[in-house]
């Protein structure tokens, strides 16, 4: 029998195929039992109550999709009487996602989840930071490093800081985090994109601008969830159009402990079943007894990430 | 109010590659999709229900979400899931290219049914073009209930009009009413239905897709004190209630909200519906 289970951070957990935040909800125990999967990871809660986007709020582009939900939220009370106490019939452990629109903000809500039953917080810090003209936090070294900061001191949780891929400056930021505090890395959000229909000439989106997410991110998001695993010494979860048991194990060779997945679920709700079934197969098959012989096997030949850069540049 | 969740071990939705039977033009728009489904999934579905589908990623067409679609038929006894659709868009185009033998990934059933109250006994459905095919199985449980049924259909042409032997195969009393011949007019529509309702008399009033219907069945609703029931549509991801794209806005008594058109719907409150 194969070993699946993994350690992040302290907190183990039985296979490291998780939901991201966002494409899970309670709605998916009609489908299958949600004790099979390593975790279970909210959709992003902020304090008070938020309707979300206009819409149309999705949109397909090339074999991937648009969103712009805006986070809507039922705000932190309803969360703590009827969301926690659904996930307290599971034994897999419960991560709740939390944004917020300032520092200071987001910390009292990172404490006001920090209650029996939650394993662990992802901090969404990929949304945008009013304080900063709507950059997200996670676009910056420094902003990152604030706000995880007063993160960090509001919780003694696990606290799993979600990266964005909108920056220029990955290491740094994934870095700036780990330095503040963070006990893992999600690596990553989705990433700033746009659709516009030539008919009518209006941008797909009732919001102009979303997050691109399926097949089509995933390069972006391997490419930042290794240099991530490179950059810092905590653990990284992949993230970004992960479909397939290939998807994953892409993700474990180049050092991220485990994975989300998202929009695939959306295509095959039971696409993270199908996952942990074919892990099992695949690392049978390559003569492994744990899954935590393949994490960050990757061949890079210990290049340096610099040299890698500027020969990769256009 | 908080809850414990029993974790039930049978589904309630079920992800299943299913066999396509058929997929012929039943006229110049429509195809008629009919799926082999085992009896304990054609059980589940109620009228009014929907069912997410994978459509096929052939003949240059590479649909990536599934595409929501209402149940037109369910026929246990025959083994059989029809659905009715209109060729539009990608994912139509790929669905009409199935043919018998062919596999269709489906996700289902899914969303609130339509509500037949016992007290409701002269039900009227309105619908125009494909609206009718969801509107179909509520005439198989009407039957089912002994309830009478009037079915109003309306659509461009007389021979594009859908599901009229359907209905009165079932029992209903079908009246049509076509641009073609002037009759689709909301004028004439509010005359035919003031008629029903000064005669015979309506207890609830049924209607999918079309915003001058719902705006006429809310006034009626209102004058005469007849509840009714919308089937709503919107662009959807996952289906299941996860991801929230799917909203509309609702009149509630505490105030516009936004729910979700797959999972507190597809069916809503005629009366909380707003026109769009």
């Amino acid at each position: 029998m194969v070993r699946l289970d993994v350690d992040i951070a302290g907190l183990r957990l039985k296979n490291p195929i998780m939901p991201a935040s966002g494409t899970f909800s309670e709605d998916l125990a009609d489908v299958f039992d949600l004790d099979l999967l390593g975790a279970h990871v909210t959709k992003t809660i902020t304090r008070g109550f938020r309707g979300g986007n206009p819409t149309p709020r999705v949109c397909e582009v090339g074999g991937s999709m648009l969103n712009s939900i805006g986070i809507p939220s039922k705000g932190v009370g309803y969360f703590l009487e009827n969301v926690v106490p659904f996930y307290q019939a599971y034994e897999t452990p419960l991560v709740v996602s939390i944004s917020g629109n300032t520092a200071d903000e987001f910390a009292q809500l990172c404490a006001e989840v920090s209650v029996p039953g939650v394993d662990a917080i992802e901090v969404n810090i990929s949304c945008p930071n009013i304080e900063e003209d709507g950059k997200a936090f996670a676009i910056r070294p420094s902003s990152t490093f604030e706000v995880m900061t007063k993160l960090r001191r509001a919780t003694a949780l696990p606290l799993w800081a979600k990266l964005t891929p909108n920056t220029g400056e990955t290491s740094e930021v994934a870095r700036a985090a780990e330095e503040a505090g963070a006990d893992a890395l999600v690596v990553a959000n989705t990433i700033l994109s746009m659709a516009i229909d030539i008919r009518t000439r209006k941008p797909k989106l009732g919001n102009l601008m979303g997050g691109l997410s399926g097949p089509s991110l995933k390069p972006i998001a391997l490419r930042m969830a290794y240099q991530c695993a490179r950059a810092t010494k905590i653990p990284v979860i992949g993230c970004g159009g992960i479909s397939t048991v290939e998807d994953a194990v892409e993700f474990l060779i180049a050092g991220a402990s485990a994975v989300q997945v998202g929009t695939a679920t959306f295509i095959n709700p039971t696409a993270m079943v199908t996952i942990i079934d074919d892990l099992s197969h695949y690392l049978e098959a390559e003569g492994l007894s744990s899954v935590r012989e393949i994490i960050g096997t990757v061949e890079d030949g210990e290049q340096r990430e610099g040299v890698v850069f500027m020969e990769a540049a256009p | 109010m908080s809850h414990i969740h029993q974790i039930a071990p049978a589904p309630k939705t079920y992800e299943l590659e299913l066999d396509v039977l058929s997929n012929e033009p039943v006229n110049r728009e429509y195809r008629l999709l009919v799926l082999r489904a085992p009896p304990e999934l054609l059980e589940k579905c109620r009228a009014g229900q929907f069912f997410h589908l994978l459509c096929p990623q052939m003949g240059g067409q590479a649909p990536y979400l599934r595409r929501p679609m209402s149940i037109y038929g369910v026929y246990p006894e025959h083994g059989e899931l029809h659905f009715l659709y209109k060729v539009t868009g990608e994912g139509t185009r790929a669905l009409a290219m199935l043919r018998a033998g062919h596999g269709l990934n489906v996700l289902g059933p899914l969303g609130e049914p339509f509500s037949i109250e016992p007290e409701w006994d002269r039900l009227v459905l309105a619908a125009r073009g494909v609206g009718l095919a969801t509107l179909a199985p509520l005439a198989l449980e009407a039957r089912r209930l002994g309830k009478q049924l009037t079915a109003i259909c309306s659509a461009r042409s007389e021979d594009v009009l859908m599901s009229v032997d359907l209905f009165r195969n079932m029992g209903a009393d079908v009246i049509t009413l076509t641009d073609e011949d002037g009759s689709s007019s909301v004028e004439n529509l509010e005359a035919v239905l003031i008629a029903l309702i000064d005669g015979p008399g309506i207890d609830a009033f049924y209607t999918c897709g079309s915003n001058r219907l719902l705006k006429l069945l809310q006034k009626l609703g209102t004058r005469h004190g007849i509840p009714g029931q919308i089937a709503l549509e919107q662009q959807m991801a996952c289906g299941l209630g996860m991801c929230h794209c799917c909203v509309r806005p609702f009149q509630k008594e505490e105030g516009i909200v936004n729910l979700r058109v797959c999972r507190e719907g597809p069916v809503f409150d005629i009366q909380e519906a707003m026109a769009w």
